[in-house]
């Protein structure tokens, strides 16, 4: 139990820093904080693929999508209140996530990968095909829709009253807080071990009795479920969804984000998620060249994987041991 | 039906671009085990680097591809030994992250170096076209056709009848038997990155002409090429070929005669191709079956 | 009688595992000698170390020089390693094959795959085929054949008996002592079957669990009632 008590005591400590924080932020800041939070339940889904069962997915763009795309037409094709389409969406991605795992079951390692990547590749071509549904090129607005928590007036919680952007920002933290403590749970359990085994050997997991299929597309649908309501928030946040909104790029990005927060480890989801959102702006200070992003992006990617394998999450315990010793005192 | 040997033709034209570009996924697939997402960009690189030749610089076209494919090979010599060596034998997900890395590394830096705008480039083949038994067949698809043949044959050559073409497929297939011989694999594995970034400078070279040159250029191009390397069986060099025109043609017949899929689909249906080939048969037209049994 | 191939408290290891504990041994130029010993007591390791192909430290000296760096280095220097499993190219064709032992040399190869088809006259006729169709003693011959086309000072035979018939197995090792005793070639080989080896080899050396235990010469050893039996098996 005490093992418990550190990370306990730190999540606590930053569950109230997340709770302070508007106070101190802009409202542009804010926005772009609650941006961090929809990366992270995004990252936090895509590590429990790629890093607890070790498939990779190139594709979770797409994943978002679904959810993204659920949330806009339920919001104006059918009425129904934005909060309520997030579970929706979370549903609908976890049984496309789940539904595309059984066959992904027959792919492995790089076949995965290319598979996932056509996928994503692929996603805005169908999402402009099938216009009647999604609206095509010009896709689904819900600006000034009334299903839309906070977008005509102020959102009035606990006695509080917020704008749109306050509002957000506390939706989208508490919804990440609340599923980093969901997959905690559940990767600390047997499922978390039968992740890990499934990743290191599945030979050895086979031969130990652990159902491949079962974990690996269970796996599949949880991750995609999380990416689902994460692209639900970023429907909301944005206000809008059209064929562009989510392109390859957003793909290749959360695994980056993935990668830099750390494989296996939820730890450090959070940096992931905060250089996905931050980094094109430091990029600009870099150089104002368009291209400057990428070449960053890349070298970070290609650094991280020669230089510090293990991500954030490798850093941060070494730091967490160091602020420990502090406290403890000679 | 003039239409459909028009279509055909095209489409032999584009499938061989897309099997020039398979070739080049093929061939460091079966000497590195990697399939490298950076392919296409590397390809636009040199695409780029032949744009600038000729227009800023002034040089005639045929001295300007050399270059190009020189620096091409240069090129893929040394991202393989500085940053895929390193990786190659380690965890699939770590080599799909480091090519991954250098697809938006050189994305990133062909935007900066030359900005997004688009460019045209010439083609070094007319754009008329010809009359075969009373159908207009453009040269530039011909010439398209005989270039891909050409460089594919000239490849055959020298991985049959060199020394070096033989330490390479050595290399490839069996290693550690190869260096007992005396063959430096880390090196020929080198040079048969060097040689798969000619071939997707040539697969650049010849696609620019008819979509104008930008950093995505090759994107789509890749996915094609992905379809067709798959389809012909991953490790199979014939294959990719092959599998290039099957799909070339098959695309644009799809895309001209059933009105859903039109142009729109056309990436898509290269996905389904893809899917349906690694679910219902692995190992493509041509390629050996791997058991794996668990 | 010069040593070729000098070894000298040569350790090795596979990760933890150490699998030679400091091995001392030599070959004569022209002598045949035997590397004996049960599953594990590390004969293939001492191949592996000489060729460069596993981590070793210790003194490795050919023909007076120390041999260094990996296989390819060594084979530039004139060591041809037959390795377990015949290290055939299954999927080249048997003239590729013999082409690829050459590899280390400069010029024309022609007269020596002429010798080639002296010693071993299907290999001309079935040029074409593809290595990995071979029997399992085709494809052993095809390997000496390999071996001997980069011209050798050396040639180390990793188990050579493996998996083939007892007359396969006498016809190859005719082979080698023919090709000892007309060319003068030098080969270190590894044998779990010890009676061909002792055979065949003028000297030998015994390995238990990393180590030389016993060496000599083979009639000595065979001669040697005791270390027939604890060593060699019969």
């Amino acid at each position: 139990m005490r093992r418990l008590a550190v990370p306990v005591m730190l999540f606590g400590a930053l569950a109230v820093a997340i709770v302070l924080a508007p106070l101190f932020l802009s409202d542009f800041q804010a926005q772009q904080a609650a941006y961090v939070g929809i990366y992270a339940i995004a990252l936090i889904g895509l590590n429990v693929l790629t890093g607890y069962t070790g498939q990779i997915s190139l594709g979770h763009g797409a994943f978002m999508a679904v959810g993204g795309y659920t949330t806009a037409i339920l919001m104006t094709d059918h009425g129904v209140k934005d909060l309520w389409t997030i579970p929706i969406a979370a549903v609908v991605a976890g049984a496309a996530g789940f539904l595309f795992g059984l066959p992904a079951l027959r792919l492995t390692g790089l076949y995965l990968a290319l598979a996932t990547f056509a996928i994503a590749v692929s996603t805005p071509a169908v999402l402009k095909k099938f216009e009647g549904f999604t609206g095509g090129g010009s896709g689904k607005n819900l600006f000034g829709v009334k299903e839309l928590t906070g977008g005509i007036a102020p959102v009035h919680v606990l006695g509080w009253k917020l704008n749109f952007n306050n509002w957000l920002y506390y939706l989208c933290w508490t919804m990440a807080l609340v599923l980093y403590v969901v997959a905690w749970l559940l990767l600390r359990g047997r499922t978390g071990r039968a992740f890990r085994a499934v990743r290191d050997s599945e030979t050895a997991a086979l031969s130990s009795g652990v159902s491949l299929a079962k974990y690996k597309t269970f796996a599949f649908g949880v991750s995609a479920a999380y990416a689902g309501i994460a692209g639900s928030l970023f429907a909301i946040a944005t206000t809008y969804v059209n064929a562009d909104t989510f392109p390859v790029q957003l793909s290749i990005f959360l695994l980056v984000g993935v990668v830099v927060s750390g494989l296996g480890s939820l730890t450090g989801v959070i940096a992931g998620a905060v250089f996905i959102e931050f980094l094109p702006l430091w990029a600009q200070d870099v150089s104002k060249s368009p291209g400057a992003p990428g070449v960053i992006y890349g070298v970070i990617l290609i650094g991280v994987i020669f230089l510090l394998p293990t991500g954030a999450a490798g850093l941060l315990p070494g730091l967490l041991r160091r602020v420990a010793t502090l406290f403890r005192g000679r | 039906m003039a239409n459909f040997f028009q279509q055909v033709v095209s489409g032999l034209a584009s499938g061989g671009i897309y099997g020039a570009l398979a070739l080049a996924l093929v061939l460091i697939h079966r000497a590195t085990g990697v399939i490298n997402f950076a392919q296409g960009e590397m390809a636009t690189f040199s695409t780029y680097i032949l744009w600038t030749l000729t227009q800023n610089h002034g040089w005639p076209y045929w001295p300007a591809l050399a270059f190009t494919l020189a620096v091409s090979f240069a090129g893929g010599f040394g991202v393989h030994q500085v940053v895929v060596r390193p990786v190659e034998r380690g965890s699939v997900l770590r080599v799909v992250i480091v090519t991954i890395g250098l697809l938006l590394l050189l994305n990133g830096a062909m935007t900066w170096i030359w900005s997004g705008e688009v460019r045209s480039v010439h083609s070094p083949f007319p754009t008329r076209t010809i009359d075969v038994g009373g159908v207009a067949i453009s040269i530039q698809d011909l010439g398209t056709i005989g270039v891909s043949i050409g460089v594919v044959i000239l490849l055959g050559l020298f991985f049959r009848f060199t020394k070096v073409g033989l330490a390479l497929r050595a290399a490839a297939t069996n290693p550690a038997e190869a260096r007992l011989v005396g063959v430096r694999v880390p090196l020929m594995l080198g040079v048969g990155w060097g040689l798969a970034t000619m071939l997707g400078a040539i697969a650049g070279a010849l696609t620019a002409p008819t979509v104008f040159l930008d950093p995505n250029m090759m994107q789509a191009v890749l996915i094609y090429a992905f379809a067709a390397a798959v389809l012909g069986g991953i490790d199979s060099p014939v294959g990719a070929v092959v599998g290039g025109l099957l799909l070339g043609v098959a695309l644009n017949l799809l895309g001209t005669y059933i009105d859903f899929v039109g142009a729109d689909l056309r990436l898509p249906a290269a996905l389904a191709v893809i899917l349906a080939v690694l679910l219902f048969r692995p190992a493509g037209l041509f390629g050996q079956r791997v058991v794996r049994r668990v | 009688m010069t040593a070729l191939l000098e070894l000298e408290g040569v350790e090795a290891r596979y990760g933890q595992v150490r699998a030679l504990r400091g091995i001392t041994l030599e070959v004569g130029e022209g002598e045949i000698v035997a590397v004996l010993g049960a599953n594990g007591a590390g004969k293939t390791t001492t191949l592996r170390a000489v060729s460069g192909t596993v981590r070793r430290s210790g003194a490795i000296r050919l023909a007076g020089r120390a041999l260094g760096g990996g296989p390819e280095a060594v084979a530039k220097a004139g060591i041809a390693h037959v390795p377990e499993g015949r290290g055939t190219f299954a999927e080249l064709t048997v003239t590729e094959n013999l082409r690829l032992g050459a590899y280390t040399r400069r010029g024309k190869i022609d007269t020596d795959v002429e010798r080639m088809a002296a010693w071993f006259p299907w290999l001309t006729e079935r040029g074409d085929q593809q290595a990995g169709t071979l029997s399992g003693g085709e494809q052993q011959m095809l390997a000496l054949a390999r071996a001997l086309m980069s011209r050798p000072k050396l040639l180390m035979l990793d188990e050579p008996s493996l998996g083939l018939a007892p007359l396969v197995v006498r016809e190859i090792f005719r082979i080698v002592r023919e090709l000892n005793e007309q060319e003068g070639l030098a080969v270190l080989v590894v044998e779990q079957d010890a009676r061909i080896a002792l055979a065949v080899a003028e000297r030998a050396y015994v390995l238990e669990v990393g180590e030389v235990a016993v060496a000599g010469t083979s009639a000595d050893l065979r001669e040697n009632e005791s270390v027939r039996r604890s060593y060699l098996g019969y």
